[in-house]
């Protein structure tokens, strides 16, 4: 799809505008190439509809008619074609998304665990129903299904990032931070971003927060501690002394990175790496 | 006697910023796939085989043999797609595997895409989990200045491209089939099978679609022999794996042990359910396996143990409810679920999950009668292996066991006229000692 492709909506304006992230008015120049990008990623350019989709929810702050047109234009697809895949997916919004989106979990075992009220007194301290947004601007409220973190019920998301075990008070304040402007942080994770940054990095443009945050929260770590304390392991991993010459055996040089190479020595010491050589000199 | 936990997939979760190749690399990571690069492709799917690993997602296939459907030379492109749709109400063991260690999965993902000659792999990871996302992002970025991944992978010759895909939030698209149409650029709806992916799966060409949590074994298996593997687990069920205990029990988390532990075993572990309280009933694999009762704790949490006691292991997602849960109430939340997910292809899902929804919210509310509960098993034998897919299946799972099981209690909604329970006390901040 390489063909040149200007579209006719976004033609109108925009195009001279410095990149910028412009409300409504037109896709500007760099979101469009942006777009265009995406498709390079795949070996054939519709599989890059759903992240363009969430770049252009990045840029204009919800799937507005002119993206899906840009994006049909790009890929070759009907409007309407492109519409038919915004609608199916929930977290594509055809109106807009406060800077904040608040997601409730309130499938069953959040729910019973406390979801429901987190829920209900939401959306009276908001004032908002599901899927509404403050008049500020600045909250999005809407309840959510299973968001993988059941060990850490009742969940509330914000902007896709975990706020784990979640009470109607503490929910409360959080929201209160939000519309206050306070710095957030996910209780696994980074400072929250904005809807449409989160959006960004969902269409596949990274920003810098990927160090942030710990590793793990206390309930993903409670297997690992109860093993350590009980000095449980799996089998073989006790054994020292261990054989680092399956890659060596391999024929495939231990050279081909730095990073390698001192990992290669690391291993000698490392109770984890016993049995390589079994895994290659079974098969021989 | 192999030890109660056996922390492999875990066990670098507690080392300083794993998530990051220094840190991976120092623990051995990326040793693998050398090994795997100085074998032969068939004999890395032969070692799989051999170990006995079987799909992490809930169905159980044997993994080495789903990729051995995969037709060698036939001169299309091969993919590897790595299903990280994590879904399944109640599961939640491959995003935070992900976000502690995404280059487990990462490598994983070459030595697997080698094996079956991929040259493209890709990980479809759900939408909504956006610092997992960023941790992929930033592992693929780095494995790829690493050189282990991209042109001549370690100077064997071998290319692998990886592209991470955020999905837009549709549970259907943990369904295989569906998430290669998503992955498409579609709207994600399950295909006809045949033809199955490993013949004509993404864009038409041979597909391997595997759960997270089975890519992430592969290195370990690599390293440390499929005897080693096999040698955890029980005689059909092989390996270790992650259990996840949520709910109303005092220590919710994720424990990684052979398969065939028990509950009772993983409850002792987590310090019981919730004080105070007692089990009442629970999930062996998210919400579309049946629910099981204080009867089945010494059930071997295995993929036999478990069907025999009729239900599935599924996702291993241990939900746990004490006495105060009203399981109408969770059904119904949970059937709430299925009808907003049904992706409207077929009508036996379509329409049933929205009747299911209608009759079972009028017996919560206290407005129904004995005989509802014969129309509900009615519609569930309507849509059970009458839809196109697992969902409508699945949504019939949690009606017909708690109907087995509790009958009694949707008898009370409608003699009572209203839900019995005070859904006050099954919260976590209800107040200590409160009970019905």
């Amino acid at each position: 799809m390489t063909h040149p492709t200007t579209s006719p909506t976004s033609a109108g304006g925009s195009n001279g505008a410095a990149p910028g992230r412009l409300e409504e008015g037109g896709l500007d120049a760099a979101t469009v190439a942006e777009l265009r990008d995406i498709t390079t990623r795949y070996p054939q350019p519709q599989s890059a509809l759903l992240p363009m989709l969430h770049l252009v929810q990045s840029a204009q702050g919800r799937v507005t008619a002119e993206g899906i047109e840009v994006c049909a234009d790009i890929l070759g697809l009907t409007a309407a074609e492109v519409s038919g895949v915004a609608t199916f997916y929930t977290m594509y919004k055809r109106r807009p998304v406060g800077d904040y989106h608040v997601g409730v979990c309130t499938n069953t075992l959040c729910a019973v665990m406390g979801g429901d009220a987190i829920f209900d007194r939401l959306k009276d301290h908001l004032d908002v129903g599901n899927d509404e947004t403050t008049d500020d601007g600045k909250i999005t409220l809407e309840h959510v299904e299973c968001n993988a973190a059941c060990d850490y019920a009742p969940v509330v998301m914000v902007n896709w990032e975990f706020m784990d075990n979640q009470t109607p008070e503490s929910a409360t304040r959080l929201v209160d931070d939000l519309r206050a402007g306070a710095e957030v942080r996910s209780t696994r994770g980074p400072r929250i971003c904005t809807w449409r940054e989160a959006e960004r990095v969902l269409a596949g443009f990274p920003d810098d927060r990927a160090d942030e945050g710990p590793a793990a929260g206390p309930a993903t770590l409670l297997g690992l501690e109860i093993a350590r304390e009980k000095n449980w392991r799996a089998p073989g991993a006790e054994q020292d002394g261990s054989d680092t010459s399956a890659a060596q055996q391999s024929g495939v040089s231990a050279q081909t990175s730095m990073g390698r190479a001192s990992s290669e020595e690391q291993v000698a010491d490392s109770g984890a790496e016993t049995k390589g050589e079994d895994a290659g000199g079974k098969q021989s | 006697m192999v030890d109660m936990l056996t922390p492999v997939l875990s066990d670098n979760w507690d080392a300083d910023r794993p998530w990051t190749l220094e840190s991976y690399e120092d623990a051995g990571g990326y040793s693998a796939l050398d090994t795997a690069l100085g074998l032969e492709q068939d004999r890395v799917i032969d070692l799989v085989k051999e170990s006995g690993l079987r799909g992490r997602g809930g169905a159980g296939f044997p993994t080495g043999m789903k990729w051995g459907f995969i037709p060698q030379g036939d001169g299309k492109p091969h993919y590897l797609v790595v299903n990280a749709d994590e879904s399944e109400p109640g599961t939640c063991k491959d995003i935070p595997l992900m976000m502690a260690s995404p280059h487990t999965l990462v490598e994983g993902v070459i030595i697997s895409s080698y094996a079956i000659r991929a040259n493209h792999a890709f990980i479809y990871v759900r939408g909504e989990v956006l610092h997992v996302v960023r941790r992929l992002q930033r592992a693929v970025q780095e494995a790829y200045l690493a050189g282990h991944l991209g042109k001549d992978i370690h100077g064997s010759g071998y290319d692998l491209e990886l592209t991470v895909h955020a999905g837009a939030g549709a549970y259907i698209c943990g369904e295989e089939t569906a998430l290669l149409d998503s992955l498409e650029g579609r709207r994600g709806q399950p295909r006809l099978r045949p033809p199955f992916p490993a013949v004509a799966g993404l864009y038409a060409s041979p597909t391997v679609i595997n759960n997270v949590e089975s890519i992430a074994s592969v290195p370990a298996i690599v390293r440390n022999g499929a005897d080693w593997f096999s040698s955890m687990g029980t005689e059909k069920s092989k390996g270790m794996t992650l259990y996840s205990l949520s709910g109303h029990v005092k220590r919710p988390g994720q424990f990684e042990a052979p398969l065939g532990i028990t509950l009772r075993e993983l409850l002792d572990l987590a310090g019981g359910v919730r004080e105070g309280h007692e089990l009442k009933f629970w999930t062996p694999g998210g919400s579309s396996t049946p629910i099981l009762t204080a009867e089945h704790l010494d059930v071997p949490l295995d993929y036999e143990a478990v069907g025999a006691a009729g239900s599935m292991l599924g996702t291993k997602a241990l939900q746990i409810f004490d006495e105060t849960t009203c399981v109408v109430r969770s059904v119904l939340r949970w059937t709430e679920f299925y009808k907003h997910e049904s992706c409207g292809k077929c009508t036996p899902c379509r329409e049933g999950t929205w009747w299911l929804v209608q009759t079972l919210a009028r017996l919560e509310q206290g407005q129904g009668e004995e005989r509802d509960l014969e129309v509900l098993l009615d519609q569930c034998d309507n849509i059970l292996g009458r839809s196109f897919c697992a969902l409508g299946d699945g949504a019939t799972s949690p009606i017909t066991s708690s109907i087995e099981f509790f009958r009694d209690e949707y008898v009370r909604h409608f003699t009572e006229g209203g839900c019995p329970f005070d859904p006050a006390l099954s919260t976590l901040f209800a107040p200590v000692g409160a009970s019905v």
